[in-house]
């Protein structure tokens, strides 16, 4: 498993369940694989963050520092750190190994609802329903953000970045992409709030999702729409929308208890998991694998391929 | 002139040092370097060396290194034969930097005064080494020698001094008849101490003769000044120490070698000086040897510490001047000092004396006595405002603070407002026009307040007459239009913006004189038409009624008040540029145009919005992307100045966030947009038809512009005024008349998207069935229902029509949904999921339980709203069958959108997909 298959081979959806993990937080706010996949961090809204391999269910470490609920985390690629935003309104920067915050950014006027790492994790950026998005510098000792994006007329509910773009989606309906090799921001205009966007992994493509249970696929350069895919309901809550590993498919919770994937050429549903009775709450699919987590119901679930065998060793 | 004024009170001020650097915003303050990191450094950033003899005296090495500027080859070898023998004798100036040959360094070399001009207290310096080489050269006296044969120098002075008649030995000044009379010491008074040195006590030469020639004139006499050097050494008084001169060579011819007397004053200096500079060689001017340039002098480690130098008895306190410390010889005491001065302990700085004449004792004034029943305690007097029911109360307090009765026409002070005070006081009125307090308040309460105002007045019957005159005046007028509505709302505040030297179009004086008069008419109580004529009659009717806005808006924002804030706030004097705002350059444009184009699903240019976008400097440096301005320093949108009190700057249009539904004509644009050669996506739209639909997003914006202008005037009116009220103005108009106000507001585009509609679809139905059948097996009937509806709609224009209606439907569909949205942004955008859990967290899931039931209520009551809209809608649909089933599909797929809680619509939605796929 740990080496690259020799040719893609057909793409598989993970529908098998492997593992369940009882966060004992409350309400998953978030559940999110590190950089590699091999872990995963989940969010909870009794002001934990804690920190799990997933493949083999073991809880790792509980990071404890936040006022409020946490809202989403990320690890750095080196994952040596991890940022996490939460209902506070503060960022906090933890160390991994020793469990404490190393510097907490304070700035936003609102529940930060997003935070997302840089590639060299030098830079957080956070999305906060106070409508900005603020760059915060991991560097220096400097207590205010780098930069703050206000161009948002309502509140963030997604950023992702690249190597040089961040991706911003608001609850105004637009969909920014700031991009700063070009000196260019691209505001797309989709009209139902935006709860989740993604990049693909060719990073050609920008996925959102919005309210009016409607997934989106833009082309980055032009705005044009590539897909739409339909079927699942997303019309309160902030759910997360995913691409699988390899583009083929693109996939979003749903508030009915299922996670909805679609063939991302043909728009096609191409599976319907069941996870759960309650409404999905977060999702997040691995880098490399056909591995998908799924936060519901207070607890996490590691969903695989079918021909996974679960005794062997998960990576 | 206040530049001037400025410069000179700079000029007035003595600053000293270095102001310090403003400190920025965020910047913390800089610790102090700490001493043993502070540094010093020459001109050539060099590290100064403060170390002595230990580490090679000198500040020897190059950057403190044992090394060269050459490296390790010493700079004296030279591999010429020639020139070998130049410089093999090295002074210590070889060793030296330049530093230290400057003009304050060690050994400075510079230009100075030669000897001819120098004074003798400079030359004395080279006198003493002089002497002492000759003290301390092998052979002693070779220097007297040296004095002999060598040409004795003078300096100017002195030879100046001879050529005017002086002769040594002679004091300077204009002769003198006689002798002044010396005085003597008191014979009564004993002297004590040490026997006074003989160059002070002139005793030697007082054997004068008595006899005098009348017309002899003598020089004065050569007075030593008294040296006041006060005494450092620890040594007796008097004491000069060993004169090497006179110690071995008995120059002075004295019989006995008397410590105390010494020689010279000359060389009793000179020894003094010797003392610190020991160890000093020839031919090295200034301190180099021994002594580091920050250290202080070197201590004298051999020095004796014997009893002798200390005090064993106490005495009485030394009387001030310092001169002679408490040794000071009584007679010194008594007759320099009076008594009074005995009250100065001290030193006194040099070149200051102690005043002969005592300044003014202070005049102490004794404080008032008080009265004999006077309390000193101070307690506060409630306040209480003047009303009906406080009258008694009021008055009994003012009893039994035994206050004057005030006159029954007048109100106690605290009923006074501010200007009536300022009439009591005669004060004139303030010109600068302050808004009051209630133009930030909204209309409603503006007018509850005023209704309250008013009622309590006419209960106290303090209601001014111009109070009254002025609601009378604007009573009648009844709201017919606009104007009326506007002098409605300004009227009050309108009437008192008279004195108001408030000018907001300053910058075109025209503009200006246009607003004055029409003010002024509109405090009279003009109506429309007239006042109309106050404005610019070259302008368009649309110009104009602009204007006519923006005016009723300056006087609105405007309009001054005697209030009590106007008291407490003061105009700022300067002003920077003020009526400049800045306003972000870009702005996403109308989102109208972008609202159709999502319903068309026409992604791409017409709803992206490309911007500069700056980013931070340091943002770049993280993310390791060049910066792709370098140049600019603005970070973020660019922005612009604008015209601040262009009113149009407020009136950015709130975006009616509408959510998009499902329009009728979606489906159309879908199989519309499946023909596409190139890309595999089905949703892609042929180059052709993208370019005729830019053409059509142009025409849309268009009509769309032309739509707004008509409508822009009334839209803008309810707007803004209509914050809150919605009594007084039509804004709140009910959804039929503003479907209807759609509806007659936009034929042409509707007309547009009825041509739109045939032209484009006959050719994607076509191509559809050419083409894309094996590679869209997912038609539904959908699709073909609508195909079948448009060639319906091709063939007969009466449908054309029913198109249109279905559209502006959509539109109407549109505004339940804003509603959502406002209540959505309410709770901040999309709610976090309910929490799940059991047990342990009961408590959190009871309150999200609660929020949820608080949400369900709101949502029934929307949901019985949006209801009844689509009976209405689906009234009116009664009549077009053929759109009916759609309709209802439609609706259903809104429900969804809607609600939450009708599953099962949402169940047929979660299987279309599964059909497509099926087939």
């Amino acid at each position: 498993m740990a080496f690259p298959r020799p040719r893609p081979a057909r793409p598989e959806l993970p529908r098998q369940r492997v593992q369940t993990l009882k966060c004992g937080q409350g309400a998953v706010r978030a559940a999110r694989f590190n950089a590699d996949g091999n872990y995963c961090l989940t969010c909870g809204s009794d002001k934990t963050l804690k920190l799990w391999n997933p493949h083999k269910g073991t809880a790792l470490r509980t990071y404890q520092g936040h006022g409020y609920e946490v809202l989403d985390a990320a690890g750095s690629s080196d994952n040596s750190q991890i940022c996490s935003g939460g209902a506070d309104k503060s960022v906090a920067l933890w160390d991994v190994t020793t469990g404490q915050v190393v510097r907490k950014y304070r700035g936003h006027a609102g529940k930060v609802s997003c935070v997302q790492f840089n590639e060299e994790g030098t830079v957080i950026v956070s999305g906060s329903i106070d409508s900005t998005v603020r760059c915060w510098d991991c560097r220096s000792r400097r207590p205010d953000p780098i930069q703050v994006l206000d161009e948002a007329k309502d509140g963030i509910s997604s950023v992702k970045l690249s190597a040089y773009e961040i991706l911003t989606g608001s609850v105004d309906g637009r969909v920014r992409r700031y991009d700063l090799r070009a000196g260019q921001l691209c505001s797309d205009y989709i009209g139902s709030p935006i709860t989740s966007v993604c990049f693909s992994k060719d990073g050609q493509c920008v996925l959102a999702s919005s309210l009016d249970s409607t997934l989106r696929l833009l082309d980055k350069d032009t705005g044009e729409l590539l897909g739409e895919y339909t079927g699942h309901r997303s019309t309160t809550y902030r759910l997360d929308c995913v691409l699988n590993e390899q583009d083929t498919h693109v996939g979003c919770a749903s508030e009915d208890g299922h996670v909805y994937f679609w063939d991302l050429v043909e728009g096609s549903l191409a599976l319907s998991l069941p996870v759960g009775q309650g409404v999905v709450q977060s999702l997040a699919f691995h880098p490399r694998l056909p591995c998908l987590l799924v936060a519901t119901q207070g607890q996490v679930t590691l969903w695989r391929e079918d021909s996974f065998q679960p005794e062997g060793d998960p990576d | 002139a206040a530049a001037e004024s400025s410069d000179s009170e700079e000029e007035d001020l003595v600053s000293y040092g270095s102001a310090l650097q403003p400190l920025q915003e965020g910047e913390r303050i800089k610790k102090p370097v700490p001493l043993q990191e502070q540094t010093v450094k020459d001109a050539k950033g060099r590290y100064q060396r403060f170390h002595g003899a230990f580490t090679g005296g000198f500040s020897a090495g190059y950057f403190n290194t044992v090394g060269t500027k050459e490296g390790w080859t010493p700079s004296a070898f030279v591999s010429s034969r020639q020139k070998r023998a130049d410089k093999t004798v090295f002074g210590p100036e070889d060793f030296m930097d330049e530093e230290d040959l400057s003009e304050f360094g060690i050994a400075p070399k510079d230009i100075t005064t030669t000897e001819d001009f120098a004074s003798k207290a400079k030359d004395r310096i080279k006198e003493k080494a002089r002497q002492i080489a000759g003290v301390i050269a092998p052979i002693p006296g070779t220097t007297a020698c040296d004095d002999l044969i060598g040409p004795s120098k003078t300096t100017i002075g002195f030879e100046l001094l001879r050529k005017m008649g002086w002769k040594e030995g002679q004091g300077i000044g204009p002769r003198v008849k006689r002798k002044p009379c010396r005085q003597k010491p008191d014979p009564t008074v004993k002297i004590y101490g040490c026997a006074l040195p003989p160059g002070l006590s002139e005793g030697s030469e007082d054997e004068e003769d008595e006899y005098q020639p009348e017309n002899v004139t003598f020089a004065p006499k050569d007075v030593m000044p008294v040296d006041l050097t006060p005494k450092e050494n620890v040594h007796g008084l008097g004491y000069k120490g060993l004169d090497p001169s006179q110690a071995l060579f008995g120059v002075s011819g004295r019989e006995h070698l008397n410590l105390f007397t010494g020689g010279s004053e000359e060389t009793s200096n000179l020894l003094g000086d010797l003392r610190p500079s020991k160890g000093r060689k020839l031919g090295i001017t200034g301190q180099a040897f021994g002594v580091g340039a920050l250290e202080e002098e070197d201590d004298d480690i051999y020095a004796t510490d014997t009893l002798s130098k200390y005090d064993t008895v106490l005495k009485d306190e030394e009387p001030g001047d310092g001169l002679y410390g408490w040794t000071a010889p009584k007679e010194y005491k008594s007759k320099k000092r009076p008594e009074r001065e005995f009250k100065y302990i001290g030193k006194i700085l040099d070149g200051f004396s102690l005043a002969s004449k005592s300044s003014a004792p202070i005049k102490i004034y004794p404080p008032p006595s008080l009265p004999r029943n006077y309390r000193p305690v101070h307690y506060f007097q409630p306040v209480i405002t003047a009303g009906s029911e406080n009258c008694g109360l009021q008055k009994a307090l003012e009893e039994s603070t035994g206050k004057p009765e005030s006159d029954p026409t007048q109100q106690s002070r605290h009923a006074l407002n501010a200007a009536q005070r300022r009439e009591q006081l005669g004060e004139t009125e303030l010109k600068a026009p302050v808004p009051s307090v209630l133009e930030y308040l909204s209309e409603k309460d503006r007018e509850r307040l005023k209704e309250m105002k008013q009622a309590s007045e006419q209960q106290m019957k303090a209601k001014t007459v111009s109070q009254q005159s002025r609601s009378s005046r604007f009573q009648p007028a009844s709201p017919e239009d606009a104007t009326h509505k506007w002098q409605m709302l300004l009227g009050g505040q309108v009437a008192n913006a008279g004195s108001s030297d408030f000018k907001p179009f300053a910058k075109n004086p025209e503009k200006q004189k246009r607003y004055e008069n029409f003010v002024k008419s509109l405090k009279q109580g003009e109506k429309v038409d007239t006042l109309e004529r106050f404005l610019d009659p070259n302008m368009t009717e649309w110009e104009r009624g602009r204007e006519q806005e923006e005016f009723f808006r300056a006087a609105m924002f405007y309009r001054s008040s005697n209030s009590v804030l106007s008291s407490r706030f003061t105009r700022a004097k300067y002003e920077d540029d003020v009526d400049k705002v800045e306003v972000p350059r870009d702005q996403e444009n109308d989102i109208d145009d972008k609202e159709t184009a999502v319903k068309m699903k026409m992604f791409g240019k017409l709803t992206r919005d490309k911007f500069e976008w700056h980013p931070d400097k340091l943002l770049c440096k993280r993310f390791n992307v060049r910066d792709p301005y370098p140049d600019s320093s603005v970070v973020g949108l660019p922005k612009v100045k604008r015209d601040k009190y262009s009113v149009f700057n407020f009136l950015t249009v709130p975006e009616p966030t509408t959510s998009v539904t499902q329009a009728t004509n979606e489906k159309i644009q879908e199989s519309n947009s499946l023909n596409k050669p190139k890309k595999p996506s089905r949703w892609d739209v042929s180059d052709k038809e993208k370019e005729k639909k830019d053409s059509i997003s142009e025409f849309i914006s268009l009509t769309r512009l032309k739509a707004d202008v008509q409508q822009q005037p009334p839209v803008l009116a309810t707007k803004e005024c209509g914050t809150g009220t919605s009594e007084i103005l039509p804004t709140q108009v009910t959804n039929e008349d503003k479907n209807l106000e759609e509806e007659s507001g936009r034929p042409p585009m509707d007309l547009f998207k009825a041509i739109f509609v045939s032209s484009s679809d006959e050719k994607s139905s076509s191509s559809e069935e050419e083409s894309d059948e094996e590679q869209q097996p997912t038609t539904s009937e959908r699709e073909s229902e609508t195909t079948k509806q448009v060639d319906v709609l091709g063939s007969s224009s009466s449908n054309v029509q029913e198109s249109v209606t279905a559209t502006t439907d959509s539109g109407i569909s549109s505004l339940p949904n804003s509603k959502q949205e406002l209540d959505a942004t309410e709770e901040f955008g999309p709610k976090l999921p309910p929490a799940f859990s059991s047990g342990r967290f009961c408590k959190h899931l009871d309150r999200k339980e609660k929020h949820r039931k608080i949400r369900e209520r709101h949502k029934t009551k929307k949901e019985r709203k949006r209801k009844k809209e689509k009976k209405k809608k689906h009234k009116k649909q009664k009549n077009k069958g053929k759109h009916k089933n759609k309709k209802s599909e439609k609706d259903s797929s809104s429900d969804t959108t809607d609600s939450s809680d009708s599953l099962s619509d949402m169940d047929t939605t979660g299987l279309s997909p599964k059909e497509l796929l099926r087939r």
